[in-house]
């Protein structure tokens, strides 16, 4: 079945975009990402132009993350005041976001830095995940009882000025940490079509030290806003959000999260974590060889 | 008296052979291609007849080639090298007018129907086009940059060169088939005839065009993009809440 995609310019089978949403939709509801970091690279292997890919990827977030928001807030695990200091960095955060995505484009380089930016992050975080969850894996099987998670911030966030008291986090630290975490997670998701909660989610719980059970309701509630923000961005500055990809894409992933969170629900977390962990290094490494390896085009188009 | 007739009988020869120019009859057809959401690419069939005068066709050979243009655009061509192991734009140039759609079908391989000079001044054959490169002097960049722009729109479909698929029948009427991909873009397109005998192009015809257009729904959503960013990213929001809040409810249900 073709379907013409009218921002796009080109015509694609919309069953393998539904099929490539709801893969990304599984796991996402297994591991309770968003999915944009997979989404994205697969959408530019399949030939969609990067812009349009990064910024349709973003609407997509949007629709996949709305209903788990909801399921947290009723759970009571949005930190609401945590959340909006994040949304008020992700906003800066797209608006800056959006400066750097015009001035690379015109410089030409916008495509090796959003690889580049792919392999640094997905490698460094899978790495880490890796690491993490193997050590906990082994600590299992050897019969040894898993060290309890230290929960205390960095001394790096304890060190900033002005205090607040974040009730539902449980904790006392300065606005300017997430406030800046958020800013980077915005200028991620313009950049990179991702919703930024594989960063999020371990910077929370390490560096923040926030609570774990207002963790992830808390960012997926960050990634909602900040997904909106940088949608309209995208609309407004590279006018590249192609609404008819987008709920392909919605049309998979949304099925896609259901299956996969009850999925999750068979499986041991640690054995989880590894696998997300294999696969966003396999998807670094593959954006990794792509950088050295001779391209298909040499050459590439751009109007003026 | 004398005088006059000698030179009425100077210029005889001159309006008999200006009379003796073929005339074509070209029509493609469909003067208008819409594209909509099954839009998987088109075909396109220009075809006409030519109008020899005193209907007498020529002795020798006759050959036809037709074009299909699209509009000219400016670009910048940018160009990959490797760089500290890494593939990264690395050197760029302009060109000022580039086709966004350049097909040329003819009956005869170009090379043996044209010779260079015409070929050059009617712009036949991808190699002939003049894209105005600017910004980069040396004639051996200029070459690498045209060539690998030729061959990218050549590999998208983009620019197309087939020799032999120009049928004529009985040295009168003439068809080829064009194939258009699904990424053509829009604008106004003009299909050019040109009827070539020993090398030279006796008569040339571009007044047929061709309109490129997206319609209904994709037209829609191409304007309220371009033209109305702030609703349509509103709406793309809603549509995308809306879809996931309500797979979420149904899910809930099941």
């Amino acid at each position: 079945m073709d379907i013409y995609l009218p921002i796009a310019n080109l015509s694609v089978n919309a069953l393998v975009i539904i099929l490539l949403g709801g893969a990304v939709g599984m796991l996402s509801g297994m591991f309770g990402v968003g999915g944009g970091f997979l989404t994205t690279p697969l959408l530019i292997f399949y030939g969609i132009p990067p812009t349009v890919a990064a910024a349709s990827a973003s609407t997509q977030v949007t629709g996949a993350s709305v209903s788990g928001v909801f399921a947290h807030m009723k759970r009571g695990g949005v930190d609401f005041q945590m959340g909006a200091v994040l949304v008020v960095g992700g906003m800066f955060g797209t608006a800056a976001g959006a400066a750097i995505f015009e001035i690379l484009e015109a410089l030409g380089q916008i495509d090796t830095v959003i690889n580049i930016l792919y392999v640094v992050m997905l490698g460094s975080i899978g790495g880490l995940m890796a690491k993490e969850s193997l050590g906990s894996v082994l600590a299992v099987r050897a019969g040894k009882p898993r060290p309890a998670a230290k929960r205390r911030h960095h001394p790096l966030v304890a060190s900033l000025p002005m205090r607040w008291r974040f009730y539902r986090s449980g904790l006392y630290i300065s606005p300017l940490a997430p406030l800046i975490l958020g800013f980077v997670t915005g200028i991620m998701t313009m950049l990179l079509g991702v919703g930024g909660g594989f960063i999020m989610v371990p910077a929370m719980l390490y560096l923040l030290g926030m609570g774990a059970q207002v963790v992830v309701g808390t960012s997926l509630f960050q990634i909602l806003f900040v997904t909106m923000a940088s949608t309209m961005m995208h609309s407004l500055t590279t006018k590249a959000v192609d609404i008819v990809l987008a709920v392909f894409l919605l049309i998979g992933s949304v099925t896609g999260a259901q299956i996969g969170a009850r999925l999750a629900q068979r499986m041991r977390p640690d054995y989880l974590r590894l696998l997300l962990a294999a696969i966003v290094l396999l998807v670094a490494l593959r954006m990794a060889l792509g950088l050295g390896w001779r391209p298909d085009e040499i050459y590439t188009v751009q109007a003026l | 008296m004398k005088w006059i007739v000698a030179l009425a009988l100077m210029f005889l020869p001159l309006s008999l052979s200006a009379q003796a120019v073929p005339k074509l009859v070209p029509d493609v057809s469909q003067r208008q291609i819409n594209i909509q959401s099954g839009f998987t690419g088109a075909e396109l069939l220009l075809f006409g007849a030519i109008i020899y005068p005193r209907g007498v066709a020529p002795e020798g050979q006759i050959d036809v080639a037709v074009v299909l243009r699209g509009p000219a655009r400016p670009i910048t061509l940018r160009e990959k090298q490797q760089i500290a192991g890494i593939w990264i734009n690395a050197d760029s140039s302009d060109f000022r007018s580039v086709p966004v759609y350049y097909a040329i079908a003819s009956s005869r391989p170009l090379r043996n129907i044209v010779d260079s000079k015409t070929a050059a001044i009617y712009e036949l054959g991808l190699d002939k086009l003049q894209l105005s490169p600017s910004g980069e002097v040396d004639a051996k960049e200029q070459r690498r940059f045209s060539n690998g722009l030729v061959d990218l729109k050549q590999r998208n479909g983009l620019f197309r060169q087939e020799a032999g698929s120009v049928e004529i029948t009985d040295q009168v009427l003439y068809r080829a088939r064009l194939k258009i991909p699904s990424s053509v873009p829009v604008g106004t397109y003009v299909a050019e005839t040109l009827l070539i005998r020993n090398g030279r192009v006796i008569v040339a015809d571009d007044n047929v065009e061709v309109r490129v257009r997206k319609t209904g729904f994709e037209q829609l959503i191409t304007v309220l993009a371009q033209d109305y960013s702030l609703f349509y990213g509103a709406m793309a929001v809603l549509v995308s809440l809306l879809l996931g809040w309500f797979a979420g409810y149904i899910f809930q249900r099941i």
